[in-house]
This record gives structure tokens, C-alpha cells and sequence, in this order.
């Protein structure tokens, strides 16, 4: 087994055992993205030099014996809408296409003590508004598993890299499904952790009451490391939970016996691909064979989150991006005559025409005389889906439903109809609406041989349930042995 | 002079930069001045991915504020984004209160000509200042100070209550007087922390309905806000009587040429698209909390009125003016330890500091001396060392340097003759170089007492004991 097929934690027992060094792990990765990211094109940006560094650095730490947290030396890929301090962080947009970030995200204080080597930036769609890492101003991600296809998004270039054994790991954003659903497209584990478990400060706002960072991973185990360095209260995001770190690799058990699992009929009817609904119901029928009981259930509320999301997502976000003004930083204009030129034409030459798309209609649900038939309405709706979750959660441990209602698309076949493209998202959605946390954990290969992934969903800060859920999955189905094939497409 | 069958109708926007330690969702520095730029970081910038915190002390802050101006506190408060483009408010949204302010429904009393009357505050709300614009004076563009950005204001909205510029000053310095003795600002206007939008409509007396009003916003001058007012009303009742409609419009007051100009009118006003701030949480406050804040104000001037007038024995307009500002009050406060002559020195606050204040056109706030100096100067004046001529003139110099009251007479030579020898041999000479005087006198006219003390004080340059004087005076008339 080559070093880049590896899970962190199988590299963690290595580095261990001294039968690897940092160095080489990052060096073999660094070969890897040269032979195989100028076909996928996953990341942004490389930190060659620092990686390698560091990696030297802590191997010498490691042999004179010094304390190490578990994972110093690993390897990892960030999405490029997370700041690292005096790096690039460009959200795959033009406007901070030069943009060094003077500080680090929590995230990153977090992972620096864990002593982990950035690998690079990934790509994304710009601003992590898209489901398909088209709208990255710079360039589109390839889908491994057929370079014709999409990788999903916004966190394209986070799911096709650690696909593609170009990063061990990574960590992406999810906003309405923006870790799950690329994940799902490209066969690894993505998890959007409850609202608050993770510190948004420093994750470059797109909507500030959906975001959460989280990771990205081959396998579930990896999941609940990442998880557990990242998680915790952080008192420069008010949002965050106060609730102490736990240990999340202590729910790696394999058993679900006597787990009550429901599954939304309305996710797997209609305008749900049909292979990808008999996936999911393998995965029922998986779960009741492990002991679980599985059950259907009505979750009508979900009907609405689409048009609710798009109006709180763009209606944040077109507060958010404001300060993308050509003032400070970032892109500014050549053509100016008057303050405003500075203001429009920065704008309107920086962002592309999707963000453009979402911050007028944000603009607009928020003006006078509309607020309430739709900012308030969408909020409304907003309270209703959280309250059908809270019913659901009395009755069940777990909601089974699909990622995505579709395997990867081909690239350009959505990007003519934004109201298509929305709806990749309808799986993920509602679990964003309501703060929740929830996985894509990957299960099976479609008849064109693309992943179809299963979406748990959890009661918020219920992490461990769905943890051991999928772990249990994951020790009884044998989906890491399909490999992606890079076939198809011009690279 | 508004025309007699007209009444202006005031409303005030007072915006109060609050004096906690550091801004309010940052952790740098609230500090006036500065080199441009350098009481910034991520937060105060708008660095992508920068989130703000609040902080807890401006909280309290405003609810002290709204306890001190007699409003209810709201128990469940939230922070509302408030969204425009502007150099100076980097992230294109200011984060401000909307529906749920801080505070609400509460009023202050002003002394007017007709006695006490009483105006109503709206509500208090907490919102962050922006940064600066300089312009640059040689054409190369303006520049952005983003030092003042995310310093924590409040924003204290009236009724629309006052009914002339007179009664909005009072108002304003009614409020100032309150925040000053809480603790909460330093309320220095010629620094922007105390700054306010005034709107003004007028309307023929006897009518219920308010006029179209105008809007003149960061006036941080009394002197440019009573023009402005009065200026603007009597703008409208022109117009009004040429038979032409007010429209609604923010104006700009220029101070220069005394009038106002138009800025934007209503249908160019901005939709700035409220909504409730996402990255902060709820500002819950339980009984508990408030009552604790409620119990930490300070004495405010109102009870300390009441304690002048019985304590003290000030008269009634001594203990307003006092109290009127915590610098003068404190001032009192701590002379009267010292010299324990509450009537003397409430009256030489009143009169003789007010003056000079004035003069100086400064405020309370900026007298450098302090209760121990006025103390000593009080005190001097009781057991006769100085005459309260020399009283005065003492005083003029502590404006200019702080010294002790001693000091000065010494190094003046102002030491008041008491000497019993010494005024004996004025007094003679006086009355030897004015016998018309003495004739007078003795044809009934008391006056040439008056004039005889006078010549007397001339010759000491004021430093002759007075009292002694006419007593020494009305024995050798009367012999």
C-alpha cells in the first residue's frame, strides 16, 4: 500500500512506530499533487516550501524524543475560504484573488497545535455559494471518479483532493450541504457538525447562521479525529457552544443494536434518482441486519426548506460580502470617477455572476416592503422545519435519507440553470435550516461507477450517534476497496 | 423670532460615545486620537472572517444610561444589522439595535422660563461608531482612520417635545450633565463622543397634526445647533406662508453661512435593510442584572438638587446651576470639605467661575483647578486674608496656571491689609484729600461713604480689609 492510500490514523500508528517520517508523508503528497491534481485541480494554491519545513521540523522533534501531539507531522488540505495567517485565502474569487489573510482562523490556531503541514488551498465555488465547484472564478475541480463530471460543491476541491489521495484529510465549509454533497459525489466522508461545535471565526462568512466548518475524510474514524481537534468553545465566535470538547473517536463502536432510525419518505421520492434511492435502502436494509430498527417517516416540513434557505442564505449573505468594497483590500477597479465607481464597478468586475445573482436577491428580500413577506416568512419556515425535526428526534436516534438526489453531474450541465443547480442541495438543506449535524458517509458505486453516498442526520450535538452509526456501516460494507479511475474528460 | 402664530416642533438623535476600555466587539483600545490605523485589528477592520463579540461592560453602559433617564430596560434585546456603503464603515453594515432597543420609554426634566418641563425619551439603543475621513488637503484623495470604528455609542432618541432651540440645548445638556455624572462618557463635543440629528417642523399654533419635518444630522456644537434651529423653523414657516409644502429631506447646516442645505430628500432616503445580527446572540437580562446596575449609579443630580437646597442651605437657583453639571458639582463637593462654607462657594461657581468659563468659551469640564484650591480660596476670603475683589483676580490666574490660593497672594503681594495702624493712616489721608466727601456725608448723603471706601480700595489696589475700612470710615465721619 502506497503512503497516499492511507488513512491519517493508519499514518499516525506509522509515524509512531517511526516506520515513516513527516517528511516523507508530505514529500510523497506533494509528488502525488504534482501527477495528479493538473487533471483534477483541486487545489489553489500549494504550501511547498512551509509544508516540507515543517515536516523536517517535527521529525527532528519526534526523534530527540520530544512530546508530540498525536498527529503533528500529518498532512492536510484547507478550503480556501479559511484563513491562514499570511497565506492566500481567495474564496476561488477574483475580488480577494490577491488576498493574504493577516491572522488565523480558530480552526487553524487549533490544527497549529496540533502541529499539522498545510498541503495547500483547495478550490471551491466562489464564495462557497454553488454545488459544483463551477462558479470558482479561477477554474473547475474534476470529479476522480469520471474528470467529465462535476466533484459537487462548494467544497469541490476538499472532496476530489482527499478522493484522489492528494490530501490525507482536509477541511471544507457547509452551508446548505457544501461538505456532504461533494462528498457524497466523490466517495468520502463529509460531516457538517451542529451549529456552534465548530468556530466560524476566521471561515469567510457566506451565511452566517448556516455555516460550520468540518472535515472531510477517507474513512469515519478519521472523521471523528478531525472532529474532535477542531470542535470546542471559541470565545471570539458568539455562537459557538459552550459545552466542553469531547473525544469523538470514543464513539467508534461497531453497533447499532437497538438504534431507532427513520427514514423521510419525502427523501426518497420523487426527483430522487432511482439508483440512488435503492442505495439508501440497502443501507436501511444494512442497518436492520446490524440490529437497528429502520422506519419510514413524514418530514413534509423539508418541502420548504429550499425556498426558505435561498432566502435567509442570500439575504446574509448580501450583508456579508459588503465589505468586499475595493476599499481595504482586495479587488478594486481601474475605472473610477466618483466614490460609487469604486463601490460598482469593484463589485460588479470582482464577483462573479452567481454571487452577483445572490447578493441582488438578498438585497432585494430584505428591502422595505418586502422583509416580511419573505425575510420573516423564510424565518417562519425556518422555526416550523426545527420544530419537525424536534418531533422526529422523540421517535428516532437517526434520520436516514440520500446526500444527494443525484450521482456527479456532468461538468457545464447545470450551470445554465441556477434553479437545477439549487436543487442538489434539497437533501441538505433542511439539516442546515435547523442547525443539525449530519454525514455523508459513501456506500456504493452506480452503474456509470460513481459514488453514491447515504446522509445521517443527527439531534444537534448528537455527534456521537451518527458517528457510531456510520462506523458501523463503514466495518460491515467494503466500500474504500473501489478505487476512483481519473477516466473521462480532457484534464 | 419665530412669527408669533408659528410653533417649532424639536426632536433629538444625541449619539454618546461611551468610555469603556475597548471597543464594542473588539478588544482594541477606545481611545481618542492616534496615529491613523493603529487601534485596529481583524474585527474593527472587516477582515473576512473576522466576527464581532460584545462587550458586556457597554452594555451596562447603556442600561446605567437608560436607569439614570428614568426608561424601561428590555429584558430579551438583540443587535440588528444596519447596511450601507461608506469609506468609513468597513463592513458596509453597522450593527445597531432596530425593534428591541436596550432602553425605552423614559424622560428627563429641563428648567425652562416656565418652569420645570418634562421630555420624553423614545428609547436608548447601542450601536457602533464608524471611522474617519480625512481629506487630504492637497487634493490626493481621502484617507481612512479606522480608529474610531466599533467605539460603542449610544443613541438616545427623543420625542418630539421642545418647542424652541433654547429648550433643545437644555435637553442636550441635560443628558450630557447625566451621562457625566454615571460615568459613562466623557461627553466632550469638541471630540464627536457627544454629536446629535435634530429634526425640526413647525406648525401654526393650535394645530394637532406635526408638519413635514427636516433632519440636520452631526451637529456637535450647542452654538450650531441652536442656529441651526432657528435658522431651519423659521426656513419653513417661509416657505409654509409663499404657500409652498415642506419636503421631507435630510439637510446639511453650514456654519459658515448660517443656513442649511438640501442632502438627499425621503424618496432618495436609503432602504438600509435591517435585519437581526446573525453572528451575535440574544442580549438577555434578568431582574437580577438590572437591579444590580440600578444599585451602582452614582447619586444622581437630581437627589443631590434636593441635598444642596436642605443640607446646604443654597438657594434654589445656587443648587440648579450646581448641579447642572457633575464638574461643578463635585467641585462643590470637594471645596466644602475644605473651607465648609457651602453658600460662598455655590455663589462663586454660579457667578464669578461661570463668567470665566464662559469667556474662555470652555466647559465645566475643562476647569484644571479643583476643590482644594477653591477650598483655600473660600477660605482666605472668611478669615480675611484677601478681600473678595482679590478673590477674583486670584481666580483668573488659576484658570491660567494651578496653584494654591496662597501661593498666588503671596507672589502676587495681594495680601489683604488688616493691620489696624495701616488702614488708620489711609483712612486719614483719604479724608484729608476729600473733605467735599465729609461735607456731604454730614449733609445726610450716604453715598460719599461709598466713594470714601472706594478711593481707599483704589490706593490699596483692592487689598484694604473693606470691612475694616467702613467701620474705620464711620467713626471718624461720625466724630
Amino acid at each position: 500500500m502506497e503512503i497516499v492510500d492511507l488513512t491519517v490514523h493508519e499514518l499516525a500508528e506509522k509515524l509512531e512506530a517511526k516506520e515513516l517520517t513527516s517528511e516523507e508523508i508530505t514529500k510523497a503528497y506533494f509528488n502525488r499533487i504534482k501527477e495528479i491534481d493538473p487533471k483534477v485541480r483541486a487545489y489553489i494554491s500549494t504550501l511547498e516550501d512551509d509544508a516540507i519545513n515543517k515536516a523536517k521540523q517535527i521529525d527532528v522533534a519526534r526523534n530527540k524524543g520530544e512530546k508530540l501531539p498525536k498527529y503533528a507531522g500529518i498532512p492536510i488540505g484547507i478550503k480556501d475560504n479559511i484563513c491562514i495567517k499570511g497565506t492566500k485565502t481567495t474564496c476561488s474569487s477574483k475580488m480577494l484573488e490577491n488576498f493574504v489573510s493577516p491572522y488565523d482562523a480558530t480552526v487553524i490556531e487549533k490544527l497549529n497545535e496540533e502541529k499539522l503541514v498545510y498541503l495547500g488551498k483547495l478550490n471551491m465555488d466562489e464564495f462557497a455559494m454553488g454545488s459544483s465547484t463551477e462558479n470558482s472564478a479561477f477554474f473547475n475541480t474534476h470529479n476522480p471518479w469520471d474528470l467529465s463530471r462535476v466533484p459537487g460543491g462548494s467544497s469541490g476541491g476538499s472532496a476530489a483532493a482527499v478522493a484522489s489521495n492528494i490530501a490525507p484529510w482536509a477541511l471544507g465549509s457547509d452551508t446548505g450541504g457544501s461538505i456532504r454533497q461533494p462528498s457524497s459525489l466523490c466517495g468520502t466522508v463529509g460531516l457538517k457538525p451542529t451549529y456552534g461545535l465548530v468556530s466560524r471565526y476566521g471561515l469567510v462568512a457566506f451565511a452566517s447562521s448556516l455555516d460550520q466548518i468540518g472535515p472531510i475524510t477517507k474513512d469515519v474514524t478519521d472523521s471523528a479525529i478531525l472532529l474532535s481537534i477542531i470542535s470546542g468553545h471559541d470565545e471570539k465566535d458568539s455562537t459557538s457552544d459552550n459545552n466542553p470538547s469531547k473525544d469523538y473517536t470514543k464513539s467508534l463502536i461497531n453497533d447499532v443494536k437497538g438504534m431507532r432510525i427513520g427514514i423521510p419518505k419525502e427523501y426518497i421520492g420523487e426527483g430522487i434518482n432511482e439508483e440512488v434511492k435503492k442505495a439508501i435502502l440497502d443501507v436501511a436494509k444494512k442497518y436492520e441486519e446490524l440490529g437497528a430498527t429502520v422506519e419510514e417517516c413524514s418530514f413534509e416540513a423539508g418541502n420548504y426548506a429550499l425556498s426558505a434557505y435561498y432566502i435567509i442564505a442570500d439575504a446574509e449573505a448580501s450583508s456579508n460580502l459588503g465589505r468586499f468594497d475595493g476599499i481595504r483590500y482586495g479587488y478594486r477597479t481601474s475605472k473610477i470617477e466618483s466614490l460609487d465607481d469604486i463601490y460598482v464597478n469593484s463589485r460588479s468586475e470582482g464577483f462573479g455572476q452567481e454571487v452577483k445573482r445572490r447578493i441582488l436577491l438578498g438585497t432585494y428580500v430584505l428591502s422595505s416592503g418586502y422583509y416580511d413577506a419573505y425575510y420573516k416568512k423564510a424565518q417562519k419556515v425556518r422555526t416550523v422545519i426545527k420544530k419537525a425535526f424536534d418531533e422526529l428526534f422523540e421517535k428516532y436516534d437517526l434520520l436516514l435519507a440520500p446526500t444527494s438526489p443525484t450521482t456527479a453531474f456532468k461538468i457545464g450541465e447545470k450551470t445554465e440553470n441556477p434553479v437545477e443547480m439549487y436543487l442538489a442541495d434539497i437533501c441538505t438543506i433542511p439539516v442546515n435550516m435547523a442547525g443539525l449535524p449530519g454525514m455523508n458517509v459513501p456506500c456504493t458505486l452506480d452503474s456509470q461507477g460513481l459514488p453514491i453516498g447515504f446522509q445521517l442526520i443527527g439531534k444537534a450535538f448528537d455527534e456521537e450517534t451518527i458517528i457510531r452509526a456510520a462506523y458501523t456501516y463503514e466495518q460491515n460494507s467494503n466500500f474504500r476497496e473501489s478505487k476512483p479511475s481519473f477516466k473521462g474528460g480532457k484534464a | 423670532m419665530l412669527r408669533d402664530d408659528y410653533e417649532m416642533i424639536v426632536g433629538l438623535e444625541v449619539h454618546c460615545e461611551l468610555s469603556t476600555k475597548t471597543k464594542l466587539f473588539c478588544s482594541c483600545l477606545n481611545e481618542f486620537g492616534g496615529e491613523p490605523n493603529t487601534h485596529c485589528c481583524p474585527v474593527c477592520m472587516a477582515m473576512p472572517g473576522a466576527l464581532p463579540v460584545i462587550n458586556e461592560k457597554a452594555i451596562e453602559y447603556a442600561v446605567k444610561a437608560g436607569l439614570a433617564t428614568n426608561c424601561s430596560i428590555e429584558k430579551n434585546s438583540k443587535n440588528d444589522r444596519k447596511n450601507y456603503f461608506y469609506p468609513d464603515n468597513p463592513r458596509s453594515y453597522q450593527i445597531s439595535q432596530f425593534d428591541k432597543p436596550l432602553c425605552y420609554e423614559g424622560f428627563v426634566n429641563i428648567d425652562t422660563e416656565d418652569g420645570e418641563k418634562t421630555i420624553r425619551i423614545e428609547r436608548i439603543h447601542i450601536e457602533d461608531d464608524a471611522g474617519k475621513l480625512n481629506h487630504d488637503d492637497f487634493g490626493r484623495g481621502s484617507f481612512v482612520d479606522l480608529n474610531r470604528a466599533g467605539v460603542p455609542l449610544i443613541e438616545v432618541v427623543s420625542k418630539p417635545d421642545m418647542r424652541s432651540p433654547e429648550e433643545a440645548e437644555k435637553y442636550i445638556r441635560k443628558l450630557k450633565s447625566i451621562f457625566e455624572y454615571i460615568e459613562i462618557s466623557d461627553c466632550k463635543m469638541q471630540e464627536g463622543s457627544l454629536r446629535a440629528d435634530v429634526n425640526v417642523s413647525v406648525r401654526k399654533k393650535g394645530d394637532t397634526k406635526l408638519g413635514t419635518r427636516t433632519e440636520m444630522k452631526n451637529m456637535s456644537s450647542f452654538r450650531s445647533i441652536v442656529r441651526a434651529i432657528e435658522y431651519e423653523a423659521e426656513r419653513q414657516v417661509e416657505e409654509l406662508e409663499k404657500g409652498n409644502t415642506i419636503k421631507q429631506e435630510t439637510l446639511r447646516w453650514d456654519d459658515i453661512s448660517g443656513r442649511t442645505f438640501s442632502m438627499r430628500s425621503k424618496e432618495n432616503a436609503d432602504d438600509y435593510r435591517y435585519f437581526p445580527e446573525p453572528d451575535l446572540v440574544s442580549i438577555k437580562l434578568s431582574d437580577e442584572y438590572i437591579e444590580n446596575v440600578r444599585n451602582s449609579l452614582p447619586e444622581l443630580p437630581e437627589s443631590r438638587r434636593k441635598r444642596y437646597l436642605g443640607e446646604y442651605g443654597l438657594t434654589e437657583k445656587a443648587a440648579n446651576f450646581v448641579t447642572s453639571s457633575k464638574y461643578y458639582s463635585n467641585l462643590f463637593e470637594d471645596s466644602i470639605k475644605i473651607c465648609n462654607n457651602p453658600k460662598s462657594v455655590g455663589n462663586m461657581i454660579m457667578s464669578d467661575i461661570a463668567r470665566i468659563v464662559n469667556e474662555r468659551e470652555e466647559e465645566p469640564e475643562d476647569i484644571k483647578f479643583t476643590g482644594k484650591e477653591l477650598g483655600e480660596l473660600i477660605s482666605l476670603i472668611d478669615n480675611g486674608t484677601i478681600s473678595s475683589a482679590i478673590a477674583k483676580k486670584v481666580l483668573e490666574e488659576l484658570f491660567i496656571e494651578v496653584k494654591m490660593p496662597s501661593t498666588i497672594i503671596k507672589e502676587k503681594g495681594w495680601i489683604q491689609i488688616s493691620d489696624e495702624g495701616a488702614i488708620k493712616e489711609i483712612v486719614m489721608r483719604i479724608l484729608e484729600n476729600n473733605p467735599q466727601s465729609i461735607a456731604d456725608f454730614k449733609a445726610g448723603k450716604d453715598r460719599a461713604l461709598g466713594f470714601l471706601v472706594g478711593q481707599a480700595m483704589k490706593e490699596t489696589k483692592g487689598k484694604a480689609n473693606p470691612k475694616m475700612l467702613n467701620e474705620m470710615f464711620l467713626e471718624e465721619l461720625k466724630k
